[in-house]
């Protein structure tokens, strides 16, 4: 099988595997993994991308990966800070009882 | 590809399965680990050692560690009475099963067209660094602006409380 089309594959498939899992679960947390693994996915396309492209000696492909892992620990930090608050606010995490934005 | 290959995906999406399909969520957390640590093999297997170390240092050092205390803050490790999936879980499986499809799809209509051996590229960290310092200076610089302002507003979020019962709310 083609190398770079064995890692799109894999990547499709974990980016399946976390949206199942960010749709899915009711609990907060839960759905912040899902989209952990979904950006990783994302990320294991761009080095697929840069490994077997025309030009890696440029760094685009791989300079994009780092800044998106960067991206991706804020955007976990602040997820899971905004799920710490709203437990501490409705005692829940379970996303199906959050169906109002007034507190 | 590979047998090594083989077995390193099968890792990343065993740990990726496990890690949205256990009920327990601090299982969950153990789970994610193993699909990051898999990932970072992919990296490595990819030839991006820099990016297969970060993805070590920043996803099972610091993001599985962060999602951890998350979920024992919350008391999230009790399985909920009424089942660990929401109601309109059915919706949420049929996204995710055309979205793999639609994925699946253009990869395999598009797997003549796509280069196949090339030689390795030879990165050294050297190389990241100039980079870096000349033409992605403006995104670094940007990267860390926004995690100052994520780290800070992070710790504000969690912390803030309506009555200022900060120190009582954190020792429960």
């Amino acid at each position: 099988m083609n190398p770079l089309a064995a890692y799109l594959m894999v990547a499709a498939m974990l980016f399946a595997v976390g949206l199942a899992g960010a749709l899915t679960r009711r609990n907060a947390i839960l759905v912040l993994i899902g989209i952990e693994l979904m950006l990783n996915a994302a990320n294991l396309n761009l080095i697929a991308f840069w490994r077997y492209g025309p030009h890696p000696e440029a760094l685009t492909g791989f300079m994009f990966a780092i800044f998106s892992i960067a991206v991706a620990a804020a955007e976990a930090a602040v997820g899971l800070g905004l799920v710490i608050q709203v437990h501490r606010h409705a005692h829940s995490t379970d996303l199906d009882a959050m169906n109002r934005m007034k507190g | 590809m590979s047998f090594v290959f083989y077995l390193v995906s099968a890792l990343t999406l065993a740990g990726g399965l496990a890690a949205i399909l256990l009920k327990n969520t601090v299982h969950c957390a153990l789970a994610l680990t193993v699909a990051f640590a898999g990932l970072a093999l992919l990296f490595l297997g990819l030839d991006a050692q820099f990016v297969g170390f970060a993805q070590i240092l920043v996803y099972i050092g610091a993001v599985a560690i962060l999602v951890v205390f998350a979920i024992l803050l919350t008391r999230g490790s009790e399985t909920p009475k009424d089942g660990v999936y929401s109601k309109h879980w059915h919706t949420g499986l049929v996204i995710a099963a055309a979205v793999f499809a639609v994925l699946g799809w253009a990869v395999l209509q598009s797997i003549r067209v796509l280069p196949y051996q090339t030689p390795a590229p030879q990165v050294t960290v050297m190389q990241i660094g100039n980079a870096l310092m000349t033409r992605y200076v403006l995104p670094l610089e940007i990267i860390a602006l926004l995690l100052t302002a994520a780290m800070i507003g992070a710790v504000i979020v969690a912390m803030h409380d309506k009555n200022g019962k900060n120190g009582k709310e954190a020792a429960k």
